[in-house]
Parts: structure tokens; sequence; C-alpha cells
């Protein structure tokens, strides 16, 4: 089993990926220059975190047309799995990988705090080992999270049971409160329509020990590993 | 050699949070008749040779200028 962590200029949560993968789940992990074009041989690839291309223009704008995402798109619309952490999520939905867009905060902040996701479909390749309705304690960083789409694609989305996480109070009620960015429906982690692909704004990687306050995330990996050596 | 600018702005159903907070900011200093400040963003393309580039324009905007999902654009070509 072989991971893939891509590094676009800009990225700063490459390390932790790399680093919970390799370290806390032992598995096998590669980074990727953006200016690769073969990413033959990874089971599953992540899109980390941070300010890919200085966030210029749009989040993730840049990114979706840097060398390595031609062989990334075509990786995913292979069947494979295909994570995308804050900034990745923004560069997935650029892609048209997943659906909608992530737009400025409603309160204009950066919010960089530990919130509170529910998962909403417990039968999906990243969720298989968590269980419907449970809560996770997650950290978010971004200033630009806030998911929008068209009424059609939301109904779909929720018709589809393609919402995996969205944003919750502490015992788990959806709540404007417990919404930090203004996303439609409190919606925090999206698939693509056969589920190998997951846009998420929280951190799992930041939260997958202990000694980092939460190691609640660690069950997104978790689940993909599992999913993985069934398959 | 053409020159074009494209204005790219957020479509009119989105919340634009920015916007709101200067509207406020315009209210506060006493231009209590500002009802709604949109920000968008202006482009200045330099481009080389003659010919029709509006197909191309469009293009650009499409594919990375502007967001469909998100924005809508419009630009003049000057000549």
């Amino acid at each position: 089993m072989k991971f893939g962590v891509v590094r676009f200029p800009g990225s700063n949560c490459d390390q932790d990926a790399y680093y919970v993968l390799r370290d806390v789940f032992g598995k096998q992990v590669n980074y990727i220059w953006h200016q690769e074009r073969d990413v033959k041989g990874y089971d599953c690839i992540v899109l980390p975190g941070g300010f890919s291309y200085g966030d210029y223009l749009r989040t993730g704008a840049i990114a979706r047309f840097s060398p390595v995402m031609e062989a990334v798109i075509a990786h995913a619309q292979k069947g494979k799995f295909l994570i995308g952490i804050c900034n990745g999520f923004q560069v997935l939905c650029e892609s048209h990988l997943l659906p909608g867009a992530l737009v400025r905060n409603t309160g204009l902040k950066f919010v960089c705090r530990h919130v509170y996701v529910r998962v909403e479909n417990a039968s999906t390749p990243w969720t298989i080992s968590a269980k419907r309705g449970e809560v996770l304690r997650i950290p978010i960083a971004h200033g630009e999270g806030r998911y929008v789409a068209e009424p059609e694609t939301l109904q779909k989305l929720n018709e589809t049971g393609r919402i995996l996480f969205r944003y919750c109070d502490d015992k788990g009620r959806i709540s404007e409160e417990g919404n930090p960015n203004g996303s439609m429906e409190n919606i925090a982690g999206i698939a693509n329509e056969s589920f190998n692909v997951l846009g998420m704004m929280p951190h799992p990687e930041r939260a997958s020990e202990k000694i980092l306050q939460s190691d609640e995330g660690k069950v997104i990996f978790d689940s993909i590993i599992k999913t993985i050596l069934l398959q | 050699m053409p020159q074009v600018k494209v204005y790219v702005t957020l479509k009119p159903t989105l919340l634009d949070a920015q916007g709101r907070v200067v509207q406020k900011a315009l209210n506060s200093l006493g231009y209590s008749n500002v009802e709604q400040v949109r920000i968008g963003k202006y482009l200045e393309l330099d481009l080389s040779g003659d010919g029709d580039v509006s197909e191309q324009i469009k293009e650009m905007c499409d594919k990375l200028l502007a967001n469909p999902i998100i924005e809508n654009y419009r630009y003049e070509v000057i000549k």
C-alpha cells in the first residue's frame, strides 16, 4: 500500500500528512513534486493544506493547472483514492473533481481552532471505521472555507449521501453556532459520485495523536487504509 | 496590439462578506445612502498581434480567470 503527498509551491501541511501516514500508521509514503507527470503506483494521493501558488487569483486556481494535476485527475478517474484537505479541497473544486466552490469565510477572519464535525455517512471508503452521527473534534485553519454550490448541486449531494461531514456543536447538533465559516448546510466535507475522491476543510492530519489534543481525525486514515486492504 | 480589460464579479446570489464590511464602513463615515457594495476583480491583459481576440478571451475567462460557479465576468477589448 503506497500513499503519495503532493507538494505545490506553498503547500505547508505536506509534512504533517507525510508524518501521520508514515509514523502514526506505518505506511509507505512518498512526496510528489508538483512538476511530476507520473503518479502511477499510488493507492491514495493526498493534496495537502497550505497556500499553493500564494492563493493568487483564487484559492487552488493556479495549482489546478500545475503539471502534476493532469496525472492526479487521471488517477481519480481510474477510481483510485484521492483526498484533498483544506487547500487540497479548494484545488479539487477548481479541478471540477468535486462540485461547488470555497469562498471567503462569512466572518472574514482566518479561523484556526478545533471544531466539531458530524459523520453523515459511514458507508464510504473514508468513513467505514466511523459511526454515522459520530462527532469528531478536528481543527480547521482557513480563511476561505465557506462551501457554496447551486441548489441543484446541494440537492444531489444530499440525495446521494455525498455530504460526509457537517460542522456541528459538541453534541452533534447542526447549528449556526457550530458553523465556523458560513458554509451552506454546514458542509465540511464532500465526496464525488463514486466516493473515491474526498474533499474536506478540517485537518485530520493535525488530529491523529493524543498529544495534539485530539486523535479523532485518525478515523479517516483508518477507514481508507481498511478500504484499500479490503480491495 | 489589443488591450483587454476583464471584470470579474461575485454572482449576485452569493454573499459578499468583504463588500458588506466596506458598505458598513461607508455608512459609518456618514454615507448613509450606500445600500450595497460588491467587490470584484479587475484585470488588464496586453496581447500581441491583431485580429479578433474575443473568443480567446472568453476561453481564458472560462478556463482560469473566473470560476463560473461563483463568478460572472465581462470584458472590453481596446484596440
